[in-house]
């Protein structure tokens, strides 16, 4: 049985998805963002091994949690998709049992399982990390050909999704940005629940002394969460005209 | 007026088959409730201004001239015009009653400790004329019972204070009048006058008697309000006071560690939904009435010593109310007065008393779910009891006294225990039964339990030659400790009662019992998580004790790692589990005083933090004289699975038969960590009560706020005048802990994802 890299295990996720989810983190991620708020997540080395099979025991134990919110299970990390084949069999164990599954996602993974771990996903939490190339590639260590790849792949996608991005002042607190983000995410507007804008925060800085690594958004502020909830709220707003317009149109 | 619906409550003493035929189940959302009324701002204005005034000086006024009784003080009043509800323990609010009865000497320290003398009359002829509840058990103690006592293995027994933890039916004197409970009374007397004049029946008969004359005070104590409750109360406004009453008996009488309300708001919203179909109050009346009752249930005092305050940390009473819960037929009890009970948290601000208590059930009405989670994040004032576990044992008229100790109403007492320092049990296992902490005067050890053979080759204070602790053995030693401390507390237990029933009976509150009265004997234990880990610690890892000259542990050396309790690993888990399943059955061997039947529950009270300080390191790691974990829960920080792992663990503890006097869980979580917005966190919190009951764990405290907030709360205290935090089994200001506990309670784990 195909083993998963694990960095650790939440049992009580109440922001990771619908309802109350056990989140598994699993190990290592390709990119490097300036403000992982979990860099000891990044690297695929080191880490502790988990079989499909543990998964599925460990999360029947919060079964009744699940069954009174319509929670599951989310595998977060690091980044799932770079565990393909794990993520398939665990997956799909889970989906045997009844549970609603979801996958929380920068959208740079495994390509070639993409459509495979489509079947068996209940709910996608992608985070989309900048809305230009260059950008991107400053902020996280790679250009956004990834994401624009995991973009196209689910239009194939049959299950939820919910769009994340970490607003960090002076980079995307901008209205122009946001007009990118949402040209970026329109083809899949149907199956989008809502976005959510997270104030980007600072609680994650002492790890990166304690890794003997260099924290390079240090004397960037926190991001004001009434400002970022007034981003969010109106592109949610402009999120669900774009919808009405479409059921305009077919009607 | 619409007649009430007759049955069985008619012909006999039946309060729950009044409730039965009578009551309004309520399905609905709270957008009914209303705000304070002006009378209730008024009284409620002078209220808070004196009680925050009490904060600070800690004590208002001691009544000095007279003794505790049922009708042994004036009426008082604190803004006659606006009080809708009435009646103080004395002359005066928060005027504090001197009650003899448990102990003498309990009642000097405490007028010492605030500055307050006893005409020396009183004093001396209660002395010559009068002995204690507490001198009875001194007389009675054995050498071994005075030492387990001393040490801390036996802690906060009630050999020196009222027992509390008894409900009375209070409910009784608002449905019937005192006529006709004084006759019932008498007929039970009546029915006894053939039996055999032997021990249980004189008693029984003298019990008895003694309730009339507790109707007889209670019912001249409501006339010096200008009440008459020889008849039924014919309004909502006299069901709440006549009720009431017979609630203020019980606490001039008592001074009770925990004297608790029951279970009446569907009662109560029996009469108050008659009178609004009547058209005779409005629902700002209606909110009155609960808000007037909570306001006085707020201002109840028992004088007490400041060390007892340490111990039970922040001067609680445990007025505990249990509202909600299911019927037997599969209706809910949940009623509009539930609601408005809950509502005066927000009308009259947050406060720790009466301690609300949620009787949980998965079948609960949606809304009311919604708003008991919306009344634990806005006040985080209430606490869950998992009403499917227990109304198959106890019916649907039950309440629970203190935290968790559940009782039919009317039907069951219980005689309180406090509880046995198992962590430090464990030591006595490693240690010949010699206490790890305390020395005679001259330097020696002092043996606390005797037969217990120190252990052979485990450690020893020649480093070089330590050998680490074996499991199978230490296991065996421990549960041979176990064994004798069951024996020693039930014995001591024995001693206790049977003298508070001599020299302290509360006839009052036994008076709104039935005559035929089932009687539990409810035992404790502290320190369950670090035995646990102390015993998962020497079985998965190497474990050494390190030892002193006179061959006691005073340290653990310890390797590799361990499985610890509040991972959800069963692993430890079973370990807690098996522990509690070994001395429940122990306590059970030994004859309980009156034929009462043995429960046992996982409960510390703050007092996790003394109990602590009294006991040496431990094999999980834990050092001397560190603080225990409050009830059940796992160890601060190291729970490293989230928030579930860690009530799953505490969810194994086994309830029935076994911890059947409840098992505490304390939880703590961060706002924001709840959910992004509020449909999300009424929703999760909700859900998680309801995962976490249905996996049949007991109870659970919930606090919803952050650490940066208590931090700020213990520098700036002036700030957060009403922050209240529930602890363990009760709800305290912040404000009243003491340093200590405040930094106990920052410390335990707050459940939050950066």
């Amino acid at each position: 049985m195909r083993t998963g890299k694990l960095h650790s295990i939440e049992t009580m996720g109440l922001v990771d998805g619908p309802g109350i989810r056990t989140v598994f983190f699993l190990q290592g991620c390709p990119l490097r963002c300036a403000y992982c708020h979990n860099p000891d997540s990044q690297t695929f080395h080191g880490a502790k091994e988990i079989t499909p099979d543990e998964v599925v025991a460990m999360a029947m134990r919060y079964e009744t949690y699940y069954r009174a919110t319509g929670g599951g299970v989310t595998f977060s990390g690091g980044e799932p998709l770079m565990q393909g084949e794990f993520l398939i069999e665990a997956l799909r164990k889970l989906k045997e049992k009844g549970v609603t599954t979801c996958v929380d996602t920068s959208g740079y993974g495994q390509t070639t399982y993409y459509e495979e771990i489509f079947k068996y996903t209940d709910h996608i939490l992608l985070d989309i990390k900048h809305v230009d190339n260059e950008a991107h590639e400053v902020l996280t260590g790679r250009d956004m050909t990834g994401i624009k790849t995991f973009l196209s792949a689910l239009k194939s996608f049959k299950g939820r999704l919910i769009i994340r991005h970490v607003m960090v002042p002076g980079l995307t607190d901008n209205d122009e940005a946001m007009n990118k983000l949402l040209s970026l995410i329109e083809p899949l507007k149907k199956k989008i629940d809502k976005i959510e804008i997270l104030p980007y925060h600072k609680a994650g800085i002492e790890k990166y002394s304690q890794l003997n690594l260099t924290y390079t958004l240090d004397t960037v502020p926190a991001m004001s969460a009434d400002r970022a909830m007034a981003f969010e709220k109106a592109l949610n707003e402009r999120l669900l005209a774009l919808k009405s317009m479409e059921i305009a149109k077919t009607a | 007026m619409k007649p009430f619906k007759e049955g069985d409550w008619t012909d006999s003493i039946d309060v729950r088959d009044f409730i039965q035929k009578n009551y309004t189940p309520y399905s609905g959302d709270d957008q009914f409730l209303v705000g304070m009324s002006s009378k209730t701002e008024a009284v409620w204005k002078v209220s808070k201004a004196l009680i925050e005034t009490e904060i600070e000086k800690g004590i208002i006024d001691i009544e000095t001239k007279v003794f505790s009784g049922i009708s042994n003080f004036d009426p008082g009043y604190i803004d006659k015009e606006n009080e809708t509800i009435v009646g103080f323990q004395t002359d005066a609010p928060l005027k504090r009653i001197m009650n003899p009865y448990g102990g003498f000497r309990m009642l000097e320290a405490s007028l010492e400790a605030y500055g307050y003398t006893i005409d020396s009359d009183m004093a001396d002829d209660f002395k010559a004329y009068r002995k204690t509840h507490n001198q009875g058990v001194f007389d009675a103690y054995t050498p071994d019972m005075k030492a387990a006592r001393s040490v801390g293995l036996l802690t906060g027994l009630p050999d020196a204070y009222g027992r509390g933890r008894i409900i009375g039916d209070y409910r009784r004197i608002a449905l019937y009048g005192t006529d006709r409970l004084i006759q019932e009374k008498k007929n039970d007397l009546q029915s006894m006058a053939s039996l055999p004049a032997n021990e249980v029946n004189i008693r029984k008969r003298e019990e008895i008697s003694m309730q009339i004359e507790a109707l007889k005070e209670i019912t001249a104590m409501a006339s010096t309000y200008g009440d008459d409750i020889r008849k039924p109360a014919a309004t909502a406004k006299e069901a709440v006071q006549f009720f009431y009453y017979g609630y203020l008996a019980a606490i001039k009488e008592n001074n009770g560690a925990a004297m608790s309300l029951g279970r009446n708001t569907a009662f109560l919203d029996i009469y108050i939904e008659r009178d609004l179909q009547a058209g005779l109050i409005t629902e700002i009346e209606a909110q009155e009435l609960i808000d007037q009752l909570v306001i006085k249930l707020r201002m109840v005092r028992h004088l007490r010593t400041p060390d007892y305050n340490t111990l039970f940390a922040g001067d609680p009473t445990w007025v505990t109310e249990s509202i909600g819960g299911m019927g037997l037929d599969g209706r809910t009890l949940v009623t509009k007065t539930a609601f408005r009970f809950l509502h005066t948290l927000i009308n009259l601000d947050p406060a720790p008393e009466p301690n609300m208590t949620v009787l949980w059930s998965a079948q609960l009405p949606m809304n009311f779910k919604r708003f008991c989670a919306k009344m634990s994040i806005e006040t985080g004032a209430l606490q869950y009891e998992n009403d499917d576990l227990m109304r198959p044992i106890y019916g649907d008229d039950y309440g629970i006294a203190c935290c968790v100790s559940p009782m039919r109403i009317g039907k069951d007492m219980q005689f309180f225990g406090a509880r046995a320092n198992l962590a430090k049990a464990l030591l006595y296992s490693l240690n010949g039964g010699r206490d790890e902490y305390m020395r005679n005067k001259d330097g020696s050890t002092i043996e606390v339990l005797s037969g217990i053979a120190p252990l052979e080759n485990h450690g020893t204070s020649d480093q070089n030659n330590a050998a680490a602790l074996d499991f199978d053995t230490v296991y065996d030693r421990f549960k041979l400790v176990m064994t004798k401390l069951a024996e020693l507390y039930v014995n001591t237990m024995n001693t206790i009662h049977f003298m508070h029933d001599k020299y302290a009976y509360e006839k009052g509150q036994m008076a709104l019992h039935d005559s035929e009265v089932h009687r539990y004997m409810a035992f404790g234990i502290a320190g369950l998580s670090i035995v646990a880990d102390s015993l998962s610690a020497i079985k998965y890892g190497v474990v050494t004790p390190v030892r002193d000259a006179d061959d006691i542990t005073v340290d653990f050396n310890i390797e590799g790692a361990f499985p610890m309790y509040g991972n959800d690993d069963d692993r430890v888990d079973e370990i807690a589990a098996d522990v509690v399943r070994f001395f429940s059955a122990e306590l059970k061997k030994h004859e309980a005083y009156r034929s009462a039947e043995q429960t046992l529950s996982v409960l510390t009270i703050t007092s996790n933090v003394v109990y602590g300080k009294k006991t040496g390191a431990t094999p999980d790691g834990r050092g001397k004289g560190e603080p225990f974990a409050p009830g059940a829960n796992p160890m601060h920080g190291r729970d490293q699975m989230g928030a579930l792992a860690s009530l799953n663990s505490v969810a194994k503890i086994p309830f029935e038969n076994v911890c059947q006097d409840g098992i505490s869980n304390t939880f703590s979580i961060v706002p924001t960590a709840l959910g992004r917005n509020e449909n999300d966190r009424l929703t999760n919190l909700a859900g998680l009560l309801d995962g976490y009951f249905a996996k049949k764990a007991f109870h659970l405290n919930v606090n919803v706020l952050s650490r940066t907030l208590l931090m700020d709360a213990m520098e700036n205290p002036s700030k957060y005048p009403t922050l209240t935090i529930r602890v363990s089994g009760y709800a305290v200001h912040f404000n009243r802990l003491t340093r200590d506990q405040k930094e106990e309670v920052i410390m335990r784990t707050f459940h939050e994802r950066v």
